[in-house]
Order: C-alpha cells, then sequence, then structure tokens
C-alpha cells in the first residue's frame, strides 16, 4: 500500500495498515542512524517548521534530528522568544510560517484539536507533536516500533498503561494504536485519573496494580505530570508512590520477559523505583532512538503523500 | 502485450560465470572486493556472483544490499514516492573495491544515486558497475565496466529481468509499451 495522507494528526484515525506502514518505514530509517554519515537527500529542499507552544526539549530534540536526518531546512518557533508572546493567534502565526516556505508544521500546542485546524486551514502538512490531553501519535507509534522490536509482534500481547491515563495524551494514543494491531490494553491508576469511559472492548480498567499487571507482557509508566496536577487528584506522591509506582516486588506478577517503557522523563522513585528504572533504562533509552526513526519514517511519509495533492 | 525473449536462464548463468571471471581478472583476483546489489533484482544477481567468487577463489567477499528510495533525484516530481526498503552494508567500504550490481542500466539515475549512497558510508578505492542489460538512454555519463547483454530499445518498451528468487524463473525478456 502507499500512504495517503497529507497529515498525521492521531492514531485514532489511522488504520492499521497505514500503522503498519510507517513502523516498517521506520525500520529501514534506523539503519541511517547506525552511520558514520547520518544523512540523506530525501528532503532536501523541503522546509520544516517546529511549532511549540508547550516547552518540551526531547520531543522538539528528536523531530529537529529527524528533519535534518532527511536533509530538510528546519526552522523552530518556540513559545518564549516568538510573537505568540505578542498576541498574534495560533493560525495567524502558522499562515506567516507557511508563507515563508514551510511545507510540513510541526505543532504542539496545549489546546486539544489545534493540530486539526491547522490541517484544514492550512496548506501545509500538519503533523502533531502532541495536543492538550488528547493525542500524541509520534509518540505512540515509536512505543509501538520498541514493543515490536523487543517483542517480535504486537497481535496477542498483554499491556498495562499505568499513572494518570486522564491527562494523557501518549495513553489515549497508544490505546488506540495497540488496541488496532490487536493487543489487549489495561490502564491502571487511581480512580480520580482514570477517565469514566475509558472501557470498550480489548481496553479494561483497573485500580489495583497488582492485580492489573498479572501476567502482562509490557507495562507502559506514565510520568506523574506535576504541571498538571493542581487540583487533587491524589493525596500525596508519596500515597500514589506506595500504589502506583513500579517496584521489583509488584513486577513479580506481570510476565517473567516483561518490558518496561516510559516516555520520560522519568520522576525516580515515584512512578519507578530506581533499580527498575535502572533496569529499564536500556529500553528507555532505545525508545529515544527509535523516536528518530519513527518521526523520519513519518516526515517521508507526509512529504510523499503532500506532493500527490 | 508482445514479449521477447532477450536471454534464457543457461545464457544468464553463462553471463554471470564470465562477468565475475572479467571481475577477478581486472581486479587481480578477489582480495579488497565487496560485492554491493541494489534493490531488488541486482541483490540477487550479486549473490551469485559472490557464490561463483566462492567457488574459483575460495574467499567469499562480503556483500551489502543497498536501497536508494532516499537518494532519488526524483522524489519532487514522482506523485507516489517508493517503499524503503532497508540498506545493509554490515562492512567499512574504506579503501575497498566496491563492485556496485544492477539488473537493468538505463538512464543512470539509480546509479548515481548509489554512488552517492555508497560515498556516505566511506571512502572506496573504486567503484565497478555490473550491469546484467544495458537498454541505452542515458541521461548521465555512467557506463557499466561488466555487462551481460547491450539491447537497443525504444524508451515506450520495458525490459525485464527476472530471477528464480523473486519471479520463479530466470529470463531476460522486453515489452512493447
Amino acid at each position: 500500500m502507499t500512504f495517503q495522507r497529507k497529515h498525521i494528526l492521531g492514531l485514532e484515525e489511522l488504520s492499521a495498515e497505514e500503522i503498519t506502514l510507517i513502523l516498517d518505514t521506520a525500520e529501514s530509517m534506523k539503519e541511517v542512524s547506525a552511520r558514520d554519515v547520518k544523512k540523506v537527500p530525501a528532503l532536501r529542499g523541503v522546509t520544516v517548521c517546529n511549532l511549540f507552544y508547550e516547552p518540551s526539549t526531547r520531543t522538539r530534540s528528536s523531530f529537529e534530528i529527524a528533519e535534518k536526518r532527511l536533509s530538510a531546512d528546519v526552522l523552530n518557533f518556540t513559545l518564549s522568544h516568538s510573537s505568540v508572546s505578542k498576541g498574534e493567534t495560533l493560525l495567524d502565526t502558522a499562515r506567516n510560517l507557511e508563507a515563508m516556505g514551510a511545507s510540513v508544521i510541526v505543532i504542539r500546542h496545549p489546546m486539544s484539536g489545534s493540530p486539526w485546524l491547522l490541517a484544514r486551514e492550512l496548506n501545509s502538512s500538519i503533523i502533531n507533536a502532541g495536543d492538550g490531553s488528547h493525542e500524541h501519535p509520534s509518540q505512540a507509534l515509536l512505543d509501538l516500533f520498541t514493543i515490536r522490536e523487543m517483542k517480535g509482534k504486537i497481535k496477542g500481547l498483554k499491556v498495562a498503561i499505568v499513572g494518570d491515563i486522564l491527562h494523557s495524551r501518549v495513553a489515549r494514543s497508544n490505546i488506540w494504536g495497540l488496541v488496532k494491531l490487536g493487543a489487549e490494553v489495561r490502564v491502571v491508576g487511581p480512580p480520580t485519573l482514570i477517565p469514566k469511559y475509558i472501557e470498550k472492548p480489548k481496553v479494561r480498567a483497573f485500580y489495583n496494580l497488582e492485580e492489573a499487571i498479572e501476567g502482562v507482557d509490557v507495562v507502559i509508566m506514565l510520568r506523574i505530570q506535576m504541571e498538571r496536577q493542581e487540583s487533587v487528584y491524589f493525596p500525596s506522591l508519596r500515597e500514589y508512590s506506595r500504589f502506583y509506582g513500579l517496584t521489583r516486588e509488584k513486577l513479580k506478577n506481570a510476565d517473567k520477559d516483561v518490558t518496561v517503557m516510559h516516555p520520560g522523563p522519568i520522576n525516580r522513585g515515584i512512578e519507578l523505583s530506581s533499580d527498575i528504572a535502572d533496569d529499564a533504562s536500556s529500553v528507555i533509552l532505545n525508545q529515544v532512538s527509535n523516536g528518530i526513526a519513527v518521526r523520519m519514517a513519518m516526515f517521508y511519509l507526509v512529504a510523499s503523500a503532500g506532493r500527490s495533492q | 502485450m508482445a514479449k521477447n525473449v532477450l536471454m534464457d536462464s543457461e545464457t544468464i548463468d553463462r553471463t554471470i560465470v564470465r562477468i565475475t571471471s572479467e571481475i577477478l581478472e581486472k581486479n587481480k583476483g578477489a582480495k579488497d572486493l565487496v560485492i554491493i546489489g541494489v534493490r531488488t533484482r541486482g541483490v540477487h544477481i550479486a549473490e551469485r556472483i559472490v557464490k561463483r567468487i566462492n567457488k574459483l577463489e575460495k574467499i567469499k567477499p562480503p556483500m551489502g544490499t543497498l536501497d536508494i528510495t532516499l537518494y532519488r533525484d526524483d522524489l519532487r516530481h514522482k506523485t507516489e514516492w517508493p517503499k524503503v526498503e532497508k540498506t545493509e552494508i554490515p562492512f567499512s567500504v574504506e579503501d575497498k573495491k566496491v563492485i556496485l550490481v544492477d539488473d537493468v542500466i538505463y538512464t543512470g539515475r539509480t546509479t548515481r544515486a548509489a554512488l552517492e549512497e555508497i560515498m556516505d558510508f566511506g571512502r572506496p578505492s573504486s567503484i565497478q558497475l555490473v550491469a546484467m542489460v544495458d537498454r541505452g538512454h542515458r541521461e548521465l555519463p555512467i557506463q557499466p565496466d561488466y555487462l551481460g547483454l547491450q539491447v537497443n530499445t525504444l524508451i515506450s518498451e520495458k525490459v525485464r529481468v527476472h530471477l528464480k528468487e523473486t519471479d520463479g524463473k530466470d529470463e531476460v525478456i522486453v515489452k512493447k509499451g
């Protein structure tokens, strides 16, 4: 199949075949990062703009490296030193970037749905780098890529996603992707952080971590987002950590080859005990390097589809 | 659609034997040789050349595969981009004699992309080109060093190298457009 989409906005709208094509393309892209000269000319002459309305170092750097490895010209627009602080609207800013020649815009924005607004109003290809608590497709795709690499498949796996499901766009995108590729998902966290209508076929909610990770193949730990915890969702971090922090003891319930993943940055001693974090660090760092390959695949595919329209 | 067989299975076998001998003659043996096949069919021809070298010289030169998709010069004009497959060159090309193998040489643009990609892996002492068929119509100043068959074609015609590994049988055919 060929990729027909001009934008990659979320995993909800992608088919299983499209997701698999992105992952397959990423496998070829991964080889480029292993070379001495980590650069191919595929996107020469294409200008990509990274428009980030939220602070982000690793996601933005990962996108930027992916762009540069494909030889695209890169323009960074971040919240602190942009015209946003002068009161320009999102759409006006994006239109300006398009007028400067950006043909792909990577956007991260605190408002859910903003990438769809740009996709509707602009001619550029739009890649969602995280919108509010809605979707974070590149993170989910790199998680799927890493799982497939570790386990050789996704279909039939049991995957637990632990933590603040309510605010997590990573969880939402991962649930869509995992279910489409045939995995069974368990979401776990305190009742205040599990959305009411999260359950659907192949997705079950748990409030007890030991119970939820019984026999699972993969555990995806979410970061407790201190910046989104103004209201009181749980009594204290210590209590949260005691019930929902992953320790070696609790992990005994999982499959013996269980893979522990984390989108980073880790709050050591809160979501993950320090020894688990050290054990898992190779996978977590692998997620980071896979992120570059997956983002290269996303650029290649949207740029190709964008031209045919 | 009318098709015309240019080479049958036996001719292809003999051609590979001849090309391999020419490679060994010109390079005075297989020392420092590395073989790189261009995906998809160049890879299978490369495998057969490696096998033949191994039989004659009792050494097995390292073999790699090249997917030139990310180096194409027509990506900007194509409406449907080809799927990217993996390039695998698990050895250093530095100071090696690279034997680059493709099935058909036509405009020369695939070879140009392949040369650029190989250069990104290091600085070989030389790159020599093998093509099973040269169908003419070059758009770049690139010529094969080892050639199976030269054939005059119309641009509207299609030349196809079929190999057992991918197509079930060995033959080179030309189809009227």
